[in-house]
């Protein structure tokens, strides 16, 4: 689990209320994204991410399931005692995760097929036991809600990014099988953009999805160290100006 | 007359990688010459753009982690990793396979791990088993040899189907590789493969008549020739003998141990030697410096354990051939050998 989850303490949530939800949208989508930077839950996010569609079917999952155990943590967290709160925890997310299973079994078959063993293993996604512990045992039942929601729109995007990468990589195709999830409407959205003899195997293979995920977290880093040194030069100016002045 | 302050030992010989690389480079041209004898000159068209492929990608990422350009490609070591990945590859596989595979071999396998000297794995090895994953219909089109070829090709017809997919008058690689029969060509390895998995044994395969037709006698011969580069190299000094003795004999030891065991199902150890990557990986891939193990013993262990690997999945295995496997997991595991095979420091304890 990443010791960087901030905390919030009631007093100060009370403080300052707009900008909480502001920070943890923030924290969610980009500074502790549980995919690019806390590097949580890989194991869905390598093996399921070979099409847009399981990508969204799966990211959409987590989301809902981490929402509400959040919720239900956050509401419950008076009451359990320190020592027993993991396996009260694993076994609230269990239930949640089953109630998932079992509503995307009767509506959303196909899919259900394709993500397979990848959707009772939500249970064991570190991201949702890490923001329970680390955040929903600690926080307000709305805070912890929007945590939830803003950790799986995180994590959500990562997957997505990378089913989109991969698919076009593979299949040159965008949304392919989006009927799976959407219903029959949404085959209209599947675009073939390119097609040739040779697929590019390894993008759909595992070992594609380590490196084209080693590529997005480069240029993540990147793109901080871009922003940090944009932040850090008027600093440097001002401090010569105060020098020379 | 000034005397030099050097510690000892006062005689040394320096060799600078880029002699080193020359060498290695220069020691390959036995086994080229030879595959360019049997499967015609396409071979040299595919280094040509390895190693321009390989020279760009090192200058522009150079040029990104702002380090001297000119310096760094003089040193030869991508041409080596370049070269390597050429022959490797079937000669008439398309442009795009020998620049991809070069592309992956010096920016992701060799310079984001911090360049010459730094890289875990072997670059051309990494190559070649991304290759294979990602394009396993043309990494395993290889020619029939050339009196067996039906259709007589130019060296112009070559390099058109490498830049193409055709020859001048149209045959497209698929025809290219079948030979006079209309059988599709494979190597040696992989007719044992497929035909011990429809249930033959070994004594049918060798007599039927896919297996004579095979480019048997042309892997032979250009595994003999590596084999006789990896004995110059050998002589000059540039590699030392403790990893490929120790592979081949560990090859032989294996192989025969299987072939003792089930002579039906397993090749022969002579076999093992001279089919494939063998000979060219015993002499000019083990023997990379920076992905090779480094202490004496730790050498002796890191041969015997790709021995083993590639006798493993070559007998067992789905893929036909087996050294960039066994070197890339054999990679893998030469920290931990480094770390419990150094020598113990002149008087120090055991």
């Amino acid at each position: 689990m990443s010791q960087e989850n901030i905390e919030i303490s009631p007093e100060k949530s009370k403080q300052i209320k707009k900008p909480v939800y502001k920070e943890l949208l923030l924290q969610g989508l980009w500074k502790n994204n549980p995919g690019i930077v806390q590097l949580l839950g890989l194991c869905p996010l390598l093996a399921i991410t070979n099409t847009m569609t399981n990508a969204l079917g799966l990211g959409l999952a987590t989301l809902f399931v981490l929402i509400a155990s959040n919720t239900l943590i956050s509401l419950i967290r008076h009451h359990v005692t320190a020592a027993i709160r993991i396996p009260i925890f694993v076994m609230i997310i269990a239930s949640l995760v089953t109630c998932v299973q079992l509503l995307m079994n009767a509506f959303t078959y196909n899919l259900y097929l394709s993500l397979g063993i990848f959707i009772p293993l939500i249970v064991t996604n570190c991201i949702i036991i890490g923001r329970a512990e680390a955040f929903a045992s600690k926080n307000s039942v709305a805070h912890s809600a929007f945590d939830g929601f803003a950790m799986g729109l995180g994590f959500l995007g990562v997957l997505f990014l990378l089913g989109t990468i991969r698919e076009i990589l593979a299949q040159g195709s965008i949304f392919s099988g989006i009927e799976t999830l959407l219903g029959s409407w949404a085959k209209v959205l599947t675009i073939t953009l390119y097609t040739t003899d040779t697929k590019f195997l390894l993008a759909a293979l595992p070992p594609g999805a380590f490196i084209i995920m080693g590529l997005i977290l480069a240029l993540k880093n990147s793109l901080d160290n871009k922003i940090k040194n944009k932040k850090k030069r008027p600093e440097n100016a001002s401090s010569i100006n105060s020098v020379s002045k | 007359m000034a005397f030099i302050n050097a510690s000892s030992p006062y005689q040394s010989n320096k060799r600078k990688t880029s002699e080193i690389m020359r060498w290695v480079i220069l020691c390959l041209i036995p086994g080229i010459a030879i595959q360019s004898y049997y499967f015609g000159f396409a071979n040299l068209i595919q280094i040509f753009i390895a190693a321009l492929t390989a020279l760009i990608c090192e200058g522009f990422i150079l040029h990104m982690r702002k380090r001297p350009i000119t310096v760094t490609l003089k040193d030869n070591s991508a041409l080596l990793t370049a070269i390597l990945i050429a022959i490797s590859i079937p000669p008439l596989s398309p442009w795009w396979v020998v620049t991809i595979g070069c592309g992956f071999a010096i920016i992701f396998v060799k310079q984001l791990y911090g360049g010459l000297g730094q890289n875990i794995f072997n670059p051309a090895m990494a190559a070649y088993v991304l290759l294979l994953i990602a394009f396993p219909v043309q990494m395993t089109s290889w020619l029939p040899m050339h009196d067996l070829q039906s259709i007589d090709m130019s060296f112009i017809d070559q390099l058109s189907c490498i830049l193409t997919g055709s020859t001048r008058d149209g045959y497209s690689l698929q025809q290219l590789t079948s030979n006079i029969d209309g059988l599709s060509m494979a190597t040696p390895l992989d007719i044992t493969k497929n035909a011990l998995n429809a249930g033959f044994t070994i004594s049918e395969i060798l007599q039927r008549a896919a297996f004579a037709n095979s480019s048997w006698q042309a892997i032979q011969w250009v595994n003999i020739g590596f084999l006789f580069g990896g004995g110059i190299l050998l002589y000059k000094r540039i590699i030392q003998y403790t990893i490929p003795l120790s592979f081949l004999l560990g090859l032989s030891v294996f192989s025969f141990i299987a072939f003792a065991y089930a002579p039906d199902l397993n090749t022969t150890p002579i076999f093992h030697l001279f089919s494939g990557a063998t000979m060219l990986g015993a002499f000019f891939i083990l023997t990379d410096p920076v992905s090779a193990a480094t202490t004496q013993k730790g050498r002796i262990l890191y041969g015997l354990l790709i021995a083993l690997l590639v006798v493993l999945i070559r007998n067992i295995g789905g893929y036909p051939d087996a050294v960039a496997f066994a070197v890339l997991l054999a990679n893998i595991c030469v920290p931990l050998i480094d770390y419990y095979s150094q020598p113990r420091v002149y008087g120090g304890r055991t």
